[in-house]
C-alpha cells in the first residue's frame, strides 16, 4: 500500500506526529529499527527489574486542570486527557555548587527566593532576566541562533549564578558544549524552573503506552524492527523508504525523527549537501536500585545537579567520564497520589562521557571500564547524597554505546546534533525533520515537535489538495 | 443542517479540542479567542474536524469567518444545508 506519511522512529516525536496524521485520516506508518518503541526515552527489563532509559523526569509540568502551556497544548492536540500521562510532580531539587546551592520546585518563587538568598546582589538582574525569557518568543521558528551565554552575560555578573542556571538546562537538554543557543536557553528555562518536573509512577513507559495504544487504535501502522537503510527520492522528491531487509515503502510523505545527519545520509548521494556535525555531548548512567526508599537513607531531592569545579564545565571530556559534575535523581522521590511509591529504591548517577572512547572499547574492557568509572561517578556524587552504597542491590550502567543502540545517533549524541533545523524542512521535498534536531527539546518538546511539523508540513489544505489529487 | 444544528456540531468540536473548558457560558457574540484558550494550532484543528466530520472544505482565506459563534454558523449555514443533522 501507498501510505501518506512514512515516519522514521517511533520516540516521542514519531509517535506524536503519527497521531496527528491518524486522526485525521491519513494513511501513515511509522518503521522503527530497534525492538521497542521509546527511542531515547525508551524502557527496558533486565533481571526482573523496570528500567527506564532517558527520561529522568517529565519536565513543562502543569497541574491537572491547567489551560495553558505546552503540556495542555499537547493533550489538546493529541485528543488525550492529563490522566492519560498521569503525572505526579517533584519534591525539590537543587543544583549544588562549591558552597552555593539552589533549591527548586515547580513553584518558580522558591527558585526567586533561593537567587535572592545566594546572590543578593544580583535578584534584581535576575528578574529582569526572568522578564526578557518570558517575553522572548522562543518558538518563532524563523529566528537565528544566538549565543545564551551572551544574554544572559548581559543581565547577569556573577559567572557562578551563570553557571549555576545554565547547569541543569545543559545537562537536560543542550546538544551543543559549552554554550546554548538563546531560544533553547528559554525553552529549557521555561521547561525546568516555571513549569517543572514530574513523572508518572510507571515511568516512561505510562506515556509510551498511552501514545502507541492511541495510535493504533485511530488507524494507524506501528512497525518494529523495521529499519530504514535508505530514503528513495524521485526528481528531488521524498516517495518512499527502502527497509534494512530490502523491502521498498512507498509515501507522498517522509518524517524523520532520526536525527539530520542521520537522515541524510539515508539519501541517496545526488541529494547530499555538506553534511552538518553530529552531536558529541553524551553521558554514562549507573542506575542503582536499593534495598530501602532514598529517602529513609537523608536522600530527599527528586534530582540534584552538581558541579565540584570552580567553574561548570559542559563539554565532551578528554577523560572517559568527567566526574566534576553530574545529576543525581530519586524516581522515587516525586509526590505519587494515595501514597504510591516504587516498590524498590532506585539513584541513577549520570555523568558527561567521551562519546568516541565509550564507542571504540572492545567488549570485555568495556563492561570493566563502565563498572571502574561508575565507581568514580560514586565517588564525586557523595559529596551530594548520603552513602547509599551498603544498600545496592543491583546496578545496571549505560554509556554513550548504549544511546547509540537505541537512538541510532552516530556519535550516540544524546540531545541530537548542535545546530538545529526549526523549519523542520530539508533539502528535498516531501522529506521532514521531526524530534530532536528539529529543535523543540524534553520529552514534552519533543511531542510538540512531531506535532508542529504534522500541523505545518503535513496536514495543511495545500499539502492536502495535492494528496487527494494524486489518489 | 439548520444553524442550531451547526452550533452543536461546533460545539462538539471544542468540547474535543479543549476537553477542560466549560463552554456552557460561551457567548456567541464574542470572539472564541477571548473567551477560551485557542491559539493557531487550535483553528486549524477546528478546520480539520469539520472536514473530517463533514467533508466541508474550508480554504485557508476564510478562516477570518471563524472569529465567533455568530459568524461562524453564518458562513457554515449555506455550506452545510445538505448535511444531516448530527445524532443526538
Amino acid at each position: 500500500m501507498r501510505y501518506h506519511t512514512v515516519i522514521i522512529g517511533a520516540g516521542m516525536s514519531g509517535l506524536a506526529a503519527g497521531i496527528r496524521l491518524a486522526y485525521y485520516e491519513k494513511p501513515v506508518c511509522i518503521l522503527e529499527r530497534h525492538t521497542t518503541i521509546g527511542g531515547l526515552n525508551s524502557f527496558y527489563r533486565l533481571r526482573g527489574r523496570n528500567y527506564d532509559v532517558g527520561l529522568h523526569a517529565v519536565t513543562n509540568y502543569a497541574p491537572p486542570g491547567t489551560r495553558k502551556g505546552p503540556l495542555a497544548k499537547l493533550l489538546k492536540q493529541l485528543r488525550l486527557r492529563w490522566d492519560d500521562f498521569d503525572l505526579s510532580p517533584q519534591c525539590g531539587s537543587a543544583v549544588e555548587f562549591p558552597g552555593r546551592r539552589l533549591r527548586f520546585n515547580n513553584d518558580f518563587e522558591l527558585l526567586s527566593e533561593e537567587v535572592l538568598r545566594e546572590f543578593p546582589d544580583q535578584a534584581d538582574r535576575f528578574q529582569k532576566l526572568v522578564e526578557y525569557i518570558r517575553e522572548f518568543d522562543e518558538l518563532d521558528l524563523s529566528q537565528q541562533p544566538v549565543s545564551a551565554r551572551s544574554v544572559v552575560g548581559g543581565f547577569l555578573t556573577d559567572p557562578v549564578l551563570v553557571d549555576m542556571l545554565f547547569c541543569p538546562l545543559m545537562f537536560y537538554g543542550s546538544a551543543k558544549p559549552r554554550d546554548m543557543d538563546f531560544s533553547q536557553f528559554c525553552i529549557m528555562f521555561q521547561a525546568i524552573f516555571e513549569q517543572g518536573f514530574a513523572r508518572p509512577l510507571a515511568g516512561v513507559r505510562k506515556i509510551l503506552k498511552s501514545l502507541t495504544r492511541h495510535f493504533k487504535a485511530l488507524g494507524g501502522h506501528l512497525k518494529l524492527r523495521h529499519g530504514v537503510s535508505e530514503i528513495r527520492i524521485e526528481g528531488g522528491r521524498a516517495v518512499g523508504v527502502v527497509l534494512d531487509d530490502g523491502t521498498e515503502i512507498e509515501a507522498d510523505n517522509v518524517l524523520s525523527s532520526a536525527g539530520v545527519v542521520e537522515t541524510l545520509r539515508l539519501c541517496p548521494d545526488a541529494a547530499q549537501p555538506d553534511l552538518p556535525p553530529a552531536g558529541e555531548v553524551s553521558f554514562n548512567e549507573a542506575i542503582f536500585m536499593l534495598d530501602r526508599q532514598p529517602a529513609e537513607l537523608g536522600h530527599r531531592e527528586t534530582i540534584v545537579f552538581y558541579n565540584d569545579a570552580e567553574r561548570f564545565h559542559y563539554e565532551p571530556p578528554a577523560e572517559p567520564c568527567d566526574v566534576r559534575s553530574g545529576i543525581i535523581c530519586s524516581p522515587n522521590n516525586f509526590e505519587y497520589p494515595d501514597g504510591g511509591q516504587l516498590d524498590e529504591g532506585c539513584l541513577r548517577i549520570t555523568s558527561l562521557a567521551n562519546p568516541d572512547y565509550w564507542m571504540s572499547l572492545p567488549e570485555p574492557d568495556y563492561i570493566a571500564q563502565k563498572e571502574a568509572w561508575c565507581e568514580r561517578m560514586v565517588e564525586s556524587a557523595l559529596g551530594h547524597t548520603p552513602d547509599f552504597r551498603p544498600h545496592v542491590v543491583e546496578t545496571d550502567i549505560f554509556s554513550p554505546r548504549t544511546i547509540r543502540k537505541f537512538t541510532g545517533h552516530i556519535r550516540g549524541a544524546v540531545y541530537g546534533a548542535p545546530e538545529k533545523v526549526l523549519s523542520g524542512e530539508t533539502p528535498v521535498e516531501n522529506l521532514y525533520l521531526c524530534g530532536t534536531d528539529q529543535g523543540f527539546l524534553g520529552i514534552i518538546g519533543a511531542m510538540l515537535s512531531g506535532i508542529t511539523m504534522a500541523n505545518n508540513h503535513l496536514l495543511r489544505p495545500v499539502g492536502e489538495a495535492t494528496h487527494l489529487a494524486g489518489r | 443542517m439548520a444553524p442550531a444544528d451547526i452550533r452543536q456540531t461546533i460545539l462538539g468540536i471544542l468540547e474535543r479540542i479543549a476537553p477542560d473548558e466549560d463552554l456552557s457560558d460561551l457567548d456567541d457574540s464574542v470572539a472564541f479567542r477571548d473567551q477560551m484558550e485557542l491559539d493557531s494550532m487550535d483553528f486549524l484543528d477546528i478546520v480539520m474536524e469539520l472536514r473530517k466530520q463533514h467533508r466541508v472544505q474550508i480554504p485557508e482565506s476564510d478562516y477570518e469567518h471563524l472569529v465567533t459563534m455568530d459568524s461562524t454558523v453564518e458562513y457554515l449555514t449555506p455550506l452545510l444545508k445538505d448535511a444531516p443533522a448530527p445524532v443526538s
